[in-house]
């Protein structure tokens, strides 16, 4: 499957979802358990992201810039700071600490 | 205009400014990741879920392949469905609106929506202002972020990786509100981490999905009292 085939077939698969809400009679689906199973998938999968991101190279596992720079971000999502700023943070942090060592 | 609905409407249009400022960090990787400016426009305009977008980039930049980045995207998209059918009832639009309502369905627009209950006038402004909003400011600032990110050279150079990284914390972090969802994202993180020794790249990701399922069924099993 080729690149753009891929963004648009994921692209309607993430509209169904959207649409799939309006068509529905809301009694069948509002069942606190299967909201539930919503919130813990969206967790599981971001926070899956969140390690694969920071520990994962081409190489396989490494601790290198990028944990110290994510450490900062949770610091700076606690203070509350605004979520770009956060990310440019994060970014200079990784790119400081590689041209310096 | 009353200062409810004068509040509504500053909510929506801030919300919609600085949900679509973080476009930028959005365009710059997915160019950092391999996709050209006009497969990351395509991503911000059709797909349009933050959250869904940056999976689908995060995935596709470990190279794992387009099937691990299509289900992650869509099993993130999920939550946008149980906004949708919150916005049903509250919207009532006709079948022609339906498809446009659904489009503008994200985190944002709900949550302002709600800032107008109970009055009905208020979480319809509240929901289609901030999803407008919040389309117009995505779209651009992802485009400035895609120019800017193909300007870059390599990414890891400018800590882009880094900065991938920090946007999956800030996506996460609104919704660690309970203990049960701490324990589940550090067993999730620590698995697929793990895991990526041994597994194609893509499919621990996938694979936290199913972790997931067996926190919901324990919690089934633990009961209600």
């Amino acid at each position: 499957m080729t690149l753009w085939s891929a963004i648009l077939l994921s692209s309607a698969m993430v509209y169904s979802w959207k649409l799939f809400g309006y068509l529905v009679p809301e009694k069948f689906v509002s069942n606190p358990r299967i909201k539930e199973l919503a919130a813990l998938l969206t967790v599981a999968l971001l926070a899956a992201l969140v390690g694969i991101q920071t520990f994962v190279s081409a190489e396989g596992v490494a601790v290198d810039a990028r944990v110290p720079a994510l450490v900062v971000a949770g610091v700076l999502f606690y203070l509350r700071v605004p979520f770009v700023v956060v990310v440019v943070i994060a970014a200079a942090i990784a790119a400081l600490l590689r041209l310096l060592f | 205009m009353s200062s409810k609905q004068q509040s509504v409407t500053a909510a929506s249009l801030g919300v919609g400014f600085a949900t679509g400022l973080y476009g930028v960090s959005f365009g710059a990787l997915s160019v950092a990741a391999g996709l050209d400016i006009w497969q990351t426009m395509a991503l911000s305009l059709l797909m349009f879920s933050g959250g869904s977008q940056f999976a689908f980039i995060g995935v596709i930049a470990t190279g794992a392949g387009v099937v691990p980045a299509i289900l992650s995207a869509w099993l993130l998209g999920v939550r946008n469905g149980f906004y949708a059918i919150r916005m049903n009832p509250v919207l009532s639009v006709s079948a022609l609106l339906k498809p446009i309502a659904a489009q503008l369905t994200i985190d944002e627009s709900n949550a302002v929506s709600l800032l107008g209950e109970p009055d009905r006038k208020k979480e319809r402004l509240g929901f289609w202002l901030t999803g407008a909003a919040v389309f117009v400011f995505w779209n651009v600032f992802t485009f400035v972020g895609a120019v800017l990110g193909s300007q870059l050279g390599n990414p890891t150079d400018w800590g882009l990786d880094a900065a991938a990284a920090a946007a999956f914390l800030g996506l996460i972090w609104p919704r660690l509100n309970q203990s049960k969802l701490l324990v589940l994202a550090v067993a999730a993180a620590f698995v697929a981490t793990s895991l990526s020794v041994v597994l194609p790249a893509g499919v621990p990701v996938l694979l936290s999905a199913v972790l997931a399922v067996g926190f919901w069924l324990f919690g089934m099993r633990g009961g209600r009292k």
